[in-house]
C-alpha cells in the first residue's frame, strides 16, 4: 500500500514540491556549461595579454559578446541550482533554509544582471 | 523540524570510500566555483569600466592573494567538468556498475590532474598577470 496522495501521486512532485526540473535544469546548464567553460578558459589563455586594449579588442567582437553573456547566464543559473541543493541539505528549519535560499537566488540575479550589463557596455562601445 | 531521518546520512557511509571521496569532492568544487562567479562579474565589471578603473581593480586582481584563488579556482574548474561529464555518464545509464564506477573515479582524478597541468603550463610559459 502507498501512503502518497492520489492528488501527489498525479503532481510528481515528491519532497521537493519541484518535480523533476531541478534536476533536468542542473543537467541542461552543466551541458551547456561544458563548451562554454572550455571556450571561455581556451580563449582567455591564447589571449596574448590581459591589458585593458587586449580585452576591450576581445569583448567587442559579437561572437566574444555573446559568447560572455551566456556564459554569464548559464553560470549563474547553473550555480543557483548547485547552491540551493547544498542549502537544502544542510541548512535546517523551513525559516532559515527559505531565507538562505532568498538570499542565494538574489545575489545570483544580481550577478547575472552585472554581468550581462558590464558585457554588453563594452560590446556596444558604451565603456569609458 | 521532523524527527524522521533526513538526507544526508552522512553517519552511515565509510568515509575512506571513493565514491564518497569524488562525490564530496563535485560539490566542494562546485561551491568553490559559486564562489568565484562574483570575481568574474568584478573582472567584467572592471573592464567594462574602463582603463583606469581596469587599473585600480588590477591591484586587487593581481594581489598574491588573489593568485591563490585563482589556483584554487582552476583546480576546482578542471574537477567539477571532468567530475560533471562523469555525472553526465551516468544519466544515461551508463558505468553504474561498481567496477566502472572505481575505474571511472582514478580516471576523473587523472583527467583532472592532467587538465590542470596544462593549463599550469600555458600561464607559466606566458608569465600571465592576473586573470
Amino acid at each position: 500500500m502507498s501512503l502518497r496522495s492520489p492528488l501527489g501521486t498525479v503532481l510528481g512532485q515528491g519532497a521537493a514540491k519541484d518535480g523533476v526540473r531541478h534536476w533536468w535544469h542542473q543537467r541542461l546548464t552543466s551541458l551547456a556549461l561544458v563548451p562554454l567553460t572550455v571556450w571561455f578558459v581556451v580563449s582567455l589563455l591564447a589571449l596574448p595579454a590581459l591589458s585593458h586594449a587586449t580585452l576591450i579588442a576581445w569583448m567587442s567582437q559579437s561572437s566574444t559578446a555573446l559568447l560572455l553573456i551566456l556564459l554569464v547566464l548559464v553560470a549563474a543559473w547553473h550555480s543557483q541550482l548547485g547552491v540551493r541543493v547544498v542549502v537544502d541539505d544542510y541548512v535546517h528549519g523551513a525559516g532559515a533554509r527559505t531565507l538562505t535560499l532568498v538570499l542565494v537566488g538574489f545575489a545570483h540575479v544580481l550577478l547575472a544582471a552585472a554581468g550581462v550589463f558590464a558585457v554588453l557596455r563594452v560590446a556596444c562601445g558604451g565603456s569609458p | 523540524m521532523p524527527t524522521r531521518p533526513l538526507s544526508p546520512h552522512l553517519s552511515v557511509y565509510r568515509m575512506s570510500r571513493y565514491t564518497l571521496a569524488t562525490s564530496i569532492a563535485n560539490r566542494f568544487t562546485g561551491v568553490a566555483l559559486s564562489a568565484g562567479l562574483p570575481l568574474l562579474v568584478y573582472w567584467l565589471m572592471a573592464v567594462a569600466g574602463g582603463a583606469q578603473r581596469y587599473a585600480r581593480a588590477t591591484h586587487v586582481l593581481a594581489s598574491p592573494l588573489a593568485r591563490l584563488i585563482y589556483a584554487a579556482l582552476v583546480v576546482s574548474f578542471c574537477y567539477h567538468l571532468v567530475a560533471g561529464l562523469r555525472h553526465l555518464v551516468w544519466d544515461t545509464g551508463h558505468g553504474l556498475e561498481r567496477a566502472q564506477s572505481r575505474k571511472s573515479a582514478w580516471l576523473v582524478i587523472a583527467a583532472s590532474i592532467a587538465l590542470m597541468l596544462l593549463i599550469a603550463c600555458r600561464i607559466w610559459l606566458r608569465g600571465m598577470h592576473g586573470p
